[in-house]
């Protein structure tokens, strides 16, 4: 089955009622502008993301894996509509959105929100906590100013956690992982329903890690909202995420429900993935047979042809530098993007 | 993997090494207090969070804390010799860098990114070991090769941008076994990486500890990575060791309530718990750390006794913990041994 026709199966109503998804991305590319060689040369474009198709369920976490240059960060913004994708499209509650502009990406924009990697560069210093938790709502209309939004912001405070004073507070009074609390309750402040949380935990302690994730958790389960997890390794994400796709050089290569990827990968990246996150424990470890390939990620731009693991990959044939695999669907919901596998 | 270090005296001590950093809201605590020993080929993981004083640790041996820093108390001896007495400190000049070699977080921050990678790592050779450009040259193409990095010849003549940065971080190997130092000490070698990545260079370091017989420092947040490298473990928290020992017995049975919740909390592959156990709180302010425990406002069992008394290293479950009531039940490999299950 290739993109287009798992896009198909999707469209058609199942017997046993799937629901519609809230998010539904369908071969989704993008390439950023690289400048010109030259001052007459043609511009550059280079390609960051190819192809990339799935859906996200209300209530439902996308974990989305994939290590640095594989283009993670591309799609959550792609999905949000802060970058122009080159082709493919976006479907928001059943909506195309993929060229909406101008008020309706606006209003938009109320339903779908971003909580940032790093909790220490996405808040502004001189902004009082009230003022970066209001500024969403000043910015759609909502209130004319911070101190109208008081009660409201209070509420928003308690429900991520933090104290009832840090109104007045700015950010510098905050260790890592309350700024991020302050950046969810920003991304919270307008009631959306799909939060694109791209590596929300990496840049904090791994004693606060677990705080804020459950913090996801337990938001999600209040307020009944669907996320798209970006993370760079296979670790965190097991805890938060009911389904993970695995992205590689732009490419989804695997796709399938939390558990059944841990115990039943498909693809060698994947694999490799998996065993090279070290396990805290000395015996397990020591125990386990490490996959460790040689060479390193193509940097974008520089893909090789036919499937983009090739070079790196055990099983790679003459086949797999020639025609690049599709995703397609081995068992129930596990796709996998692979000529032998 | 056991390594015999009684027979003889140990490499580098640190002995009640305090460090201060003067600033303009007080002095803050850096390091209160830090015992370390660690003997020939053997690998000892410095493990704890952001302010925990892991770092300051590695940069007080290297000589490298510098104004509004300064040592406050305590000493460093390297084979026996002071490294901080008046004498010492001339011997320590030649000693760092030579004998004890640090590599650091960023790899694209402490390389040069004017010179070529070749000259870099030839400029060490020539400083310590007193070659000639050409001898250099010859001895650049050798470690580079040693590292693992392809085609040595063109890469020497590349500048460091021109690299991926677990290339760097490769380069940055070289050039701290250049020397062919006993002691390396690793800052947080993979932390910028890929997970892919970060096994290669793992691999890499502790297959030169086996072929050079090297004793490493590895200081990290990552549990994980600590589990596969590592003989023994010394947990910080606040300025302070908490808790030290083999890595086995510290995995299996943590004494101290932190070290017990920074291996809950750590995310494992091979669990399927659908909730993540959180410690509660943040690292204290070590502008004024709290009085007792540094950890008792987050610790689940500290009681009146903690808020009196810092407790002191007393040995247990084989290691030694600080703590007034160190657990002997082995609480995390209960939850952990049911959940595991055959990893790919």
């Amino acid at each position: 089955m290739s993109y287009v026709a798992m896009a198909e199966v999707a469209e058609k109503p199942e017997p046993q009622a799937q629901p519609q998804p809230l998010v539904s991305v369908r071969g989704l590319s993008v390439a950023y502008d690289a400048g010109r060689v030259g001052w007459w040369g043609k511009p550059r474009k280079i390609a960051a993301l190819d192809g990339v198709s799935f859906d996200i369920f209300r209530g439902e976490t996308l974990g989305l894996v994939g290590e640095s240059g594989s283009g993670k960060t591309t799609t959550g913004r792609a999905v949000l509509r802060r970058i122009d994708s080159t082709s493919g499209s976006i479907e928001f509650q059943g909506h195309d959105i993929t060229h909406v502009n101008g008020v309706a990406l606006r209003q938009l924009r109320r339903h779908m929100q971003l909580v940032f990697q790093d909790p220490y560069a996405s808040l502004n210093p001189r902004m009082r906590v009230l003022d970066i938790v209001a500024e969403p709502l000043i910015a759609h209309g909502f209130v004319r100013k911070a101190d109208e939004a008081r009660d409201e912001i209070g509420e928003l405070l308690r429900l991520v956690g933090l104290p009832h004073d840090a109104y007045d507070r700015f950010p510098h009074a905050f260790s890592g992982g309350q700024r991020q609390r302050i950046g969810i309750a920003r991304a919270l402040a307008l009631k959306p329903e799909f939060i694109v949380a791209d590596e929300p935990v990496s840049a904090l302690d791994v004693s606060v890690r677990a705080q804020v994730v459950n913090l996801l958790q337990d938001l999600q389960q209040e307020l009944g909202l669907s996320y798209l997890f970006i993370a760079h390794d296979l670790s965190v994400v097991r805890h938060i995420s009911h389904r993970i796709a695995i992205l590689y050089s732009g490419r989804l290569v695997e796709l399938a429900n939390r558990d059944e990827l841990y115990e039943n990968p498909l693809h060698p990246y994947t694999e490799a993935l998996l065993s090279a996150v070290p396990v805290p424990h000395p015996k397990i470890q020591r125990a386990r047979k490490r996959i460790v390939y040689r060479g390193e990620i193509p940097d974008p731009g520089h893909w090789p042809a036919g499937c983009h693991f090739h070079s790196r990959c055990p099983l790679a044939t003459e086949r797999c530098s020639l025609q690049a695999p599709p995703l397609v669907e081995r068992t129930p919901g596990h796709f996998v993007a692979c000529w032998h596998r | 993997m056991s390594v015999d270090v009684t027979s003889e005296m140990p490499l580098l001590e640190v002995d009640q090494l305090s460090v201060e950093f003067d600033t303009r809201r007080g002095v803050v605590h850096g390091l209160r207090g830090v015992n370390l020993s660690i003997g020939r080929g053997e690998t000892l993981a410095i493990v704890g969070e952001s302010g925990s004083g892991k770092s300051v640790t590695a940069q007080a041996v290297m000589g490298l804390v510098d104004v509004p820093g300064r040592i406050a108390g305590g000493d460093i001896r390297w084979k026996g010799r002071s490294l901080l007495s008046r004498e010492g400190a001339r011997a320590a000049r030649d000693i760092r860098g030579k004998e004890i070699a640090l590599i650091f977080q960023d790899p694209m921050t402490s390389l040069n990114p004017l010179l070529k990678i070749g000259v870099q790592i030839g400029e060490v050779l020539q400083r310590h070991l007193g070659m000639t450009r050409t001898q250099a040259q010859t001895r650049v193409l050798e470690l580079l090769e040693a590292v693992g990095i392809p085609a040595p010849p063109r890469r020497a003549q590349q500048y460091p941008h021109e690299l991926s940065g677990g290339m760097r971080q490769r380069v940055m190997i070289a050039m701290a076994i250049a020397c062919e130092p006993q002691l390396l000490i690793a800052d947080e070698p993979t932390t910028a990486l890929d997970v892919t990545i970060q096994a290669q260079v793992l691999e890499l370091i502790a297959g030169l500890q086996e072929s050079l017989n090297l004793s490493v420092i590895l200081i990290t947040h990552d549990l994980g990575v600590v589990a596969g490298l590592c003989h023994r473990v010394a947990v910080m928290y606040a300025g302070r060791i908490v808790e030290t020992g083999e890595a086995d017995d510290i995995f299996e049975r943590p004494a101290h309530p932190y070290t017990q919740g920074l291996i809950r909390s750590t995310p494992r592959l091979d669990d399927r718990l659908d909730r993540l156990i959180a410690i509660d709180g943040a690292p204290p302010d070590m502008l004024s750390p709290p009085s007792g425990c540094a950890f008792r406002l987050r610790c689940p069992v500290a009681d009146a006794v903690c808020e009196q008394e810092p407790p002191v290293l007393s040995f247990i479950n084989g290691g030694s913990a600080a703590c007034w009531r160190p657990s002997n039940v082995a609480a995390v490999v209960e939850t952990a041994e049911v959940t595991i299950q055959a990893l790919p």
